[in-house]
């Protein structure tokens, strides 16, 4: 059975203009042990449905799933204060901006014994012996020197080291990472990235990460959903993902790397921005921006089964070549 | 923090200078002196009238008057009152207990009611309790102060007689003071029923004194509290699994209270300005109602002295302040 299993997940935000749905029938499963990434660009609900997931959204979403199970719990099902027991515990998650995530009133020890007091019930000393343990493991000089520091004395990288050890106080099934590099210098990006997954491997957790850079997929994931518009639109083991991805958005990010540019030519882009709440289009979302698309489209978007990424496309791509696609079938015909 | 504080305390001369000045000219520009006020219905002579005046020292040049009590006040004289004969500095001393008194009544009572109240308005935005609060503090922060008094004097103690009109304690009671706080003293007399009196004396001066800064705290604390409530450090503590009192109560809060302690440093100055009339309304015997009446009798000696007391008063409470914003935020302490 999965560690994490999300079923037709949405959420809707309640705003001036209406609602908007930030996540459309999201489903999403990942084993122990494993490291899923989640991709897609900014506003394609990535972020948004990891928060409703650990119970952060404000109050003005609304959230509903057929299914949000956790190690065999259904969260949906259980008060505040259960839930409270889970997140920050078997559930954890690190945040896009080590500097502000840090909370500039207190020292890095009392963040991070507050997690062990309430969690582990442990006393000062066994906090302080903890604490020091943690900040080794995510490799910071001095330990016993930083328990004292604030914030404000750290650089991003070393925040966000203190963030990760924050969530692996309690040794968490499950860590979610939410862009943790995009804020830092590129070489920072590097070690952190290989922080987390050897803390992955050592631990045993599972990681969902979400990003937005698929370098970073390709290094470090196991398998990869990608999103689009807060829907899923594929999802793949990564190797065969960036083998043959299935839906034409998933292949048109892929053809956007700058590693896989033609040398001397002009790097392909994706045409016009992720809908949002006002130019939200009808049938398939990705049908205004999509190479491929058909008059059946603008109706609706088919889900295909597993052999093809669950691709959320009536054409989807195989091998470069979109599967029954009128304009491909007359050239085979001719 | 040595020369922190030697800044601070440098600035404190040439505002004591300047106090001095406005407090020395402005009574002077009254109509009307002192002797002929102390003369009262009487008839005196043009002689007798000058004769005094010589004696008190006001028939020199302003500016010579002014250097003179400038020299006076350097070396630690402040006068004594034309009208007491009393010096300035021991009749603010025996009185300044009762404003002391009362104002900390008052601060006490608009913090203890105003931080929550604003933190509640705040977590519980929008709604009728977040509305009803900001209505009661914007009618609370607009109420004229002598008419808010006569309208609790009428009600309270006209009207259902609960509580007293004037004065700190019932005639009944009489004992030496030893700290100039009634609330304390009566305690220290042992005399039965003084300390319940001197209590029942308190409540509407206090409650009059309090309504401004009560409101003006709550709707700084509101503020201050939406801003905090959506960084990214509360969303971290929220992750921990923290309670949701313990995620308000401390890590939003602490950031929360650095501007609203600067508002309530900021208000001691409106609550000494608020005890010239509240104590006026309840003929309370403190500073405020000693300034007012040294100004009908245009009491010279007493008005600038009493100025520059109470300008110094508040000077300290401000450096008071900038030192407990030091131990607040340790962003400023490093």
């Amino acid at each position: 059975m999965a560690l994490l299993e999300i079923q037709n997940l949405t959420v809707e935000f309640q705003t001036a203009s209406g609602l908007f749905r930030a996540v459309d029938n999201v489903s999403l499963t990942c084993d122990r042990g494993e490291i899923l990434s989640i991709v897609g660009e900014s506003g394609s609900g990535k972020s948004v449905s990891m928060l409703a997931l650990m119970g952060l959204l404000p109050w003005t979403a609304k959230i509903t799933a057929d299914r949000l199970a956790f190690d065999g719990k259904d969260l949906i099902g259980l008060s505040p204060r259960q839930r409270r027991n889970i997140i920050g515990k078997d559930m954890a998650m690190i945040f896009q901006e080590p500097m502000s995530s840090l909370n500039p009133c207190f020292t890095v020890g009392f963040q991070l014994g507050e997690t062990l007091r309430i969690h582990m019930g442990m006393n000062r000393a066994q906090r302080r012996e903890r604490s020091i343990e943690l900040l080794k493991l995510v490799g910071i000089p001095a330990p016993e020197e930083r328990l004292s520091n604030f914030p404000h004395q750290m650089s991003g990288g070393m925040s966000q080291r203190v963030m990760i050890a924050m969530a692996l106080a309690c040794n968490p099934k499950l860590l979610i990472a939410d862009e943790p590099t995009t804020a830092l210098d590129v070489t920072i990006q590097a070690q952190i990235l290989d922080l987390l997954v050897r803390l992955q491997k050592e631990n045993g957790m599972a990681l969902v990460l979400i990003t937005h850079d698929m370098g970073v997929v390709a290094e470090t994931a196991h398998r990869v959903q990608v999103q689009y518009a807060g829907q899923k639109v594929e999802e793949q083991p990564v190797g065969q993902l960036f083998a043959d991805p299935h839906h034409p958005y998933t292949a048109a990010l892929l053809a956007a790397l700058p590693e896989r540019a033609v040398a001397g030519e002009k790097l392909p882009s994706i045409a016009g921005v992720v809908p949002g709440q006002h130019d939200r289009p009808t049938g398939c979302l990705f049908a205004p921006r999509c190479a491929f698309v058909q008059p059946d489209c603008h109706q609706g978007a088919r889900r295909q089964g597993r052999e093809l990424g669950e691709a959320l496309c009536n054409y989807p791509l195989v091998k470069g070549v979109p599967l029954d696609h009128p304009a491909f079938a007359v050239k085979e015909g001719a | 923090m040595l020369r922190f504080l030697l800044g601070r305390l440098a600035i404190l001369i040439p505002t004591f200078l300047g106090v001095s000045l406005i407090a020395f000219s402005f009574i002077r520009m009254l109509p009307g002196d002192p002797v002929m006020l102390m003369s009262g219905e009487r008839v005196m002579s043009e002689e007798r009238h000058a004769a005094i005046m010589h004696d008190l020292g006001l028939d020199r040049p302003m500016p010579v008057q002014y250097l003179n009590y400038l020299t006076d006040v350097l070396s630690g004289d402040l006068g004594t009152s034309i009208v007491t004969k009393r010096p300035v500095l021991g009749e603010f001393l025996s009185l300044f207990p009762a404003t002391l008194e009362l104002s900390l009544c008052a601060i006490i009572l608009a913090v203890v009611l105003g931080v929550p109240a604003g933190v509640f308005a705040a977590v519980k935005r929008g709604t009728w309790f977040d509305q009803s609060i900001m209505g009661v503090a914007l009618v609370g922060y607009s109420m004229p102060i002598f008419w808010w008094g006569l309208l609790l004097i009428i009600f309270f103690s006209g009207y259902l007689q609960w509580t007293p009109v004037s004065g700190r304690i019932s005639l009944m009671y009489f004992f030496p003071p030893v700290t100039g706080f009634m609330l304390i003293d009566s305690l220290l007399s042992g005399q039965p029923g003084a300390f319940r009196s001197a209590f029942s004396y308190l409540i509407l001066p206090t409650i009059v004194l309090g309504t401004i800064p009560l409101a003006v705290i709550a709707r700084q604390t509101r503020s201050a509290m939406l801003e905090v409530l959506g960084e990214d450090y509360v969303r971290t503590a929220r992750s921990k699994g923290l309670s949701p009192l313990r995620v308000v109560g401390v890590h939003a809060l602490r950031n929360a209270l650095i501007p609203v302690i600067t508002t309530i440093g900021l208000q001691v100055g409106v609550l000494l300005a608020g005890a010239i009339l509240t104590e006026t309304i309840f003929s309370w015997p403190g500073i405020g109602k000693w300034m007012v009446d040294a100004v009908f009798k245009r009491d010279y000696a007493v008005v600038q002295g009493g100025l520059l007391l109470i300008a110094g008063v508040i000077m300290l409470v401000n450096l008071a302040v900038d030192i407990t914003y030091g131990f607040i935020n340790p962003r400023i302490r490093h």
